[in-house]
């Protein structure tokens, strides 16, 4: 008996979490499948109705622009964050002496809700009042700077923001990552007079593997989940030009009381995810697993 | 330990290294500034008059100083019937959230340990499935789960609040802590079985005291997540127990009412005093993370 | 389908509702700003002086869509609040949800029918039981002005469209911005119905945007009231994507702007910045007849304990009663939805407002407000409002919007 619970320790302690797991993520996919094949509206109904909720979906010009902001925000927000969570990881990293500070004034936004950092941003954004104001008031007439406005540019400004919120935590997930790196192999390059550019590019960067995984899927997540932010920012505006799908799913579900129409643009909006992170993850525990 | 730092210029190229390091403490500041200019807009309207804001500049430095805002956000403000701010619905997130960071994390770090160094057959099968669990939309679990809540009898509490912060933290903590323990050599493990350390005895006397900085990491992103949720608070509190988030937007969110900016600005702030405490202690941690680091090296 | 969401009553519900006790109420809104929340003080005070233990349960936050999320988390954990801030056309949907409360018994007692205008009275009602009890009756098709810009200019207010675009013009010859707007959907969709309600006319408007006949929503007259929208677009400055309201009417306020289309909460705006209504500001309605309103009101939620009932009655009762009707909306910038409430402490915007509403209300003019959620439920309103903020905001000919509007109510349904 004792042996049985030895061996089978590692399993036991992983189970419960497990069992959660399969009943409040993936029964509530389920869950959502089957009523999108329903005609919900105010509360769910479990009467399977067919297809009509995805008809509709793809009928409506508003999802178009919702997925099409989601690729085009998701890219660019994923990538830049990264990018810049791991320079600004990178120049932390050069015995500053105001570290400290620093890293707390990158690390910051994620603490405020984005409720309000929404209005502030909205102010310095809007061209009659922030940033461009700021910059003609200086003198330099011709300066624009009119992306909130502007139905073809208000997705960048959605970017902008979210890369604000976000970039600090991933500076945070790298620092953690470069100092967990073996000093022995560092010191011996040194050594060997490899210059410290090499040295970041050729033997710390690749070491940081998982962590860049750690980064995707919090940034990924953080991309799907980007509510507040348009909500506060944008409102979904100029028209519906910077709507997501987690906006159009939630107005759908609660502001408009067509659970069925939310339900359907859920299952595609986690299909494409799904269609997209699922490789990248297996090839990358793949790799780790050899 | 990453000491690339300046210890070995010579000579020849000390004043490139000096012109170097000016460059990088402007980079450095400047993009400090980039981060700051948000706070500044908030600090500088929650010091201003109504009056003023009506008629003045938004993005202006405030012509007379005053911290009515910031008293009327901690306890005048309306947040509904009662006009007592923020204060009374501090303590709710704080019941929230201590628990549910402290749970997670530690499930986080069990579940981490068992995938990295204890690997079964289907452990990674089963860990995947626990990382896509990450990217469920929450909008999509609010109904299903108020109905379970409902079931289980916890609906509108606080356990319940916690329950759910805990079950939707897992996929991330696990991530955090998983990642990290696979850069630990497995022979620590083979090494510590074959002095006869159970499972227990490894992880509490091996494993968790190398963990400082991934648990620092972990409990940053928990404690941000979960004292910042609002759609989970809105959804399944009620009169007595809604979290600061809720008063917040209670606050903030008046569709047709007359908009206090300097309050809102204000309340903001506070509301995330905690979270910023938060960062700074934890930021201490991520040095002492590198000298306990620098032991196992 | 009752059984389904209340087969879990929660336990500590059960244990709550005493032998015999006082009456008790968990009230879910979305009025937590200063004015607002101090009208539902009034009403918490009443309650409290009745006996009554009032638990409030405020979440505010994109026109009662938060209150809206946590409303169907309470009710589907079977935990629902006992009365709720709701209003329009959602009463009758959660009724076929059968979820509400019936409570008639007051409703008779206190002789509702006499003193409310039929049509509000209509909202109130689900299958011929009372469900409802009303608040207040937001006006919402207004017209706001800045006395001085509009005396400096030599404008009179507008009382047709071709009026508004001659004086528009004039104005911004002057270099002030005619139309002081913000871009959020719902504003767009107050300017638009304004502009509807003035082109179609009180039958067209109620063909439209009531029954949903689909030959008026391609009609040339909706053709016409895009054009409309699309001429108003060139009164409004660029930087308007976004803007709040309230900065709106400050815009007006300062002579920025000299007119803004709004509903009467824009009154609480100029009154808390002291200015005076007729001196500083001026109110009309929007060139055209009729009225539309907006109307809040409160639902009850079949709940269990004597306790609770009682409390949704005493409630139901105060929300009607004079005393409440009154105080309530002298804060709220609204007027009473009884009809036979002394108006003498009131403004003289809500005394047009009230002269106005019963005229309407005598020649079949008095007009729900469909773009806020009086008129169609959530996801016809929802879909027009989808294709009025499209158009105004981009080059979106009145052709294709008209198109696309009847494509959108179809597939709305």
């Amino acid at each position: 008996m004792t042996k049985w619970l030895e061996q089978n320790t590692p399993k036991l302690v992983l189970a419960p979490s497990f069992i959660a797991v399969l009943i409040f993520v993936y029964g509530f996919i389920a869950w959502t499948a089957w009523i999108s094949f329903t005609r919900s509206r105010l509360l769910p109904r479990y009467d399977i109705e067919g297809v009509i909720q995805y008809e509709r979906l793809f009928a409506s010009p508003r999802w178009d622009t919702a997925l099409n902001n989601l690729f085009v925000f998701g890219f660019l927000f994923i990538v830049i964050a990264m990018v810049l969570g791991l320079v600004l990881a990178i120049l932390l990293d050069q015995n500053i002496r105001t570290e400290g500070a620093l890293r707390t004034i990158y690390l910051y936004p994620m603490a405020l809700s984005m409720i309000v950092t929404g209005t502030a941003w909205k102010w310095i954004l809007n061209p009659g009042l922030g940033i461009q104001a700021m910059v003609r008031g200086w003198g330099f007439e011709e300066f624009t700077f009119d992306w909130l406005v502007n139905p073809d540019m208000a997705i960048y400004t959605i970017v902008l923001a979210a890369i604000w919120q976000s970039s600090g935590f991933v500076m945070a997930l790298f620092l953690a990552g470069l100092r967990s790196v073996d000093g022995e192999i560092i010191k011996a390059a040194q050594v060997d007079g490899i210059p410290t550019w090499r040295i970041y590019t050729a033997i710390i960067i690749p070491s940081m593997a998982p962590i860049f995984l750690s980064a995707f899927i919090v940034l990924s997540h953080l991309a799907i989940k980007s509510f507040d932010l348009v909500i506060a920012l944008t409102g979904g505006g100029p028209g519906y030009a910077t709507d997501l799908p987690a906006t159009y799913m939630y107005a759908m579900a609660f502001s408009r009381g067509d659970i069925g129409q939310a339900a359907s643009s859920a299952m595609i909006m986690m299909m494409v995810v799904f269609a997209i992170v699922v490789p990248y993850l297996y090839s990358e525990l793949r790799t780790k697993d050899e | 330990m990453s000491d690339l730092s300046m210890s070995q210029a010579t000579g020849q190229n000390r004043t490139g290294k000096i012109i170097l390091r000016w460059v990088l403490y402007l980079a450095l500041g400047l993009f400090a500034l980039f981060y700051l200019m948000p706070l500044f807009v908030m600090i500088t309207t929650s010091l201003k008059s109504l009056d003023e804001i009506r008629t003045g500049d938004l993005i202006a430095l405030p012509r007379d100083v005053t911290l009515d805002a910031w008293r009327t956000a901690w306890s005048g403000a309306c947040t509904g019937i009662q006009c007592e701010g923020v204060r009374p619905y501090f303590w709710n997130s704080i019941l929230i959230a201590i628990p549910a960071v402290a749970i997670s994390t530690l499930l986080g770090a069990m579940n981490g340990y068992v995938v990295a160094q204890w690997q079964f057959r289907g452990a990674n099968i089963i860990f995947s499935l626990m990382l896509f669990g990450c990217f469920i939309p929450f909008q999509v679990v609010l109904l299903p789960m108020a109905r379970m809540l409902g079931i289980m009898g916890i609906a509108g509490t606080i356990p319940g609040l916690i329950f759910v912060h805990v079950i939707y933290g897992l996929g991330f903590t696990t991530l955090f802590f998983r990642n990290y323990y696979v850069s630990i050599p497995s022979e620590l493990t083979k090494a510590a079985k074959v002095d006869g350390a159970g499972f227990f005895r490894i992880f509490w006397s091996i494993f968790l005291p190398l963990s400082l900085p991934i648990i620092v990491v972990t409990v940053i992103w928990q404690f941000t997540q979960i004292w910042n949720d609002f759609l989970f608070g809105v959804s399944f509190s009620q009169a007595g127990t809604q979290p600061v988030t809720v008063a917040l937007n209670n606050i903030v969110n008046s569709t047709t009412g007359v908009k206090e900016y300097n309050v809102d600005m204000a309340a903001a702030i506070i509301a995330a005093l905690p979270t910023l405490f938060v960062y700074v202690v934890a930021g201490k941690y991520f040095i002492r993370g590198l000298t306990a680091g620098s032991v196992k090296g | 389908m009752k059984s389904v969401f209340f087969g879990a009553v929660s336990a500590t519900a059960l244990i709550a509702s005493a032998v015999h006790a006082e009456p008790k109420a968990e009230v879910l809104h979305w009025w937590t700003s200063g004015g607002e929340a101090k009208s539902v003080a009034v009403l918490q005070e009443e309650f409290a002086a009745q006996g009554g233990v009032w638990t409030d349960m405020p979440v505010a936050g994109g026109g009662g869509d938060a209150a809206m999320t946590a409303l169907r988390a309470r009710v589907l954990s079977g935990n629902a609040p006992t009365a709720v801030q709701l209003k329009g056309p959602a009463i009758q949907e959660w009724y076929e949800e059968g979820v509400l409360a019936d409570i008639s018994s007051v409703a008779e007692a206190e002789g509702w029918a006499d003193v409310l205008p039929a049509s509000i009275a209509g909202h109130m009602k689900c299958d011929g039981t009372w469900c409802a009890a009303p608040v207040n009756v937001h006006r919402v098709d207004w017209i706001w002005a800045n006395a001085a810009v509009l005396e400096a200019n030599g404008i009179e207010m507008p009382t047709t469209w071709d009026e508004f675009n001659a004086a528009a013009e004039k104005l911004e010859a002057a270099g002030i911005i005619p139309l002081a707007h913000g871009g959020q959907a719902w504003q767009d969709a107050t300017v638009f119905e304004a502009v509807a309600l003035g082109i179609l006319g009180p039958d067209g408007f109620q063909k439209a945007f009531v029954d949903l006949d689909m030959d008026t929503l391609k009609s040339d007259e909706m053709k016409a009231v895009f054009d409309q929208m699309r001429t108003m677009r060139g009164f409004v400055d660029p930087n308007f994507s976004g803007r709040d309201w309230n900065l709106a009417t400050a815009m007006v306020m300062n002579g920025e702007a000299a007119f803004q289309i709004m509903g009467d909460w824009a009154k609480g705006e100029f009154i808390a910045a002291g200015k005076a209504p007729g001196e500083d500001f001026l109110c009309a309605s929007v060139p055209g007849d009729g009225f539309l309103y907006n109307v809040d009101s409160f639902a009850m939620f079949d709940v269990e304990g004597e306790d609770n009932k009682a409390g949704q009655e005493l409630l139901a009762e105060l929300i009607v009663g004079q005393n409440f009707q009154k105080v309530f909306n002298l804060n709220k910038g609204s007027i009473p939805a009884r009809t036979d409430v002394s108006l003498e402490a009131f403004d003289s915007c809500a005394h047009l407002s009230s002269k106005e509403m019963t005229e309407s209300s005598d020649n079949g003019s008095l007009l729900p407000s469909y773009a806020h959620g009086m008129a169609l439920r959530g996801a016809q309103a929802g879909a027009i409002t989808d294709v009025v903020t499209a158009h105004f905001n981009s080059d979106m000919s009145s052709d294709d919007a008209v198109n696309m509007l009847a494509d959108a109510v179809a597939n709305s349904m």
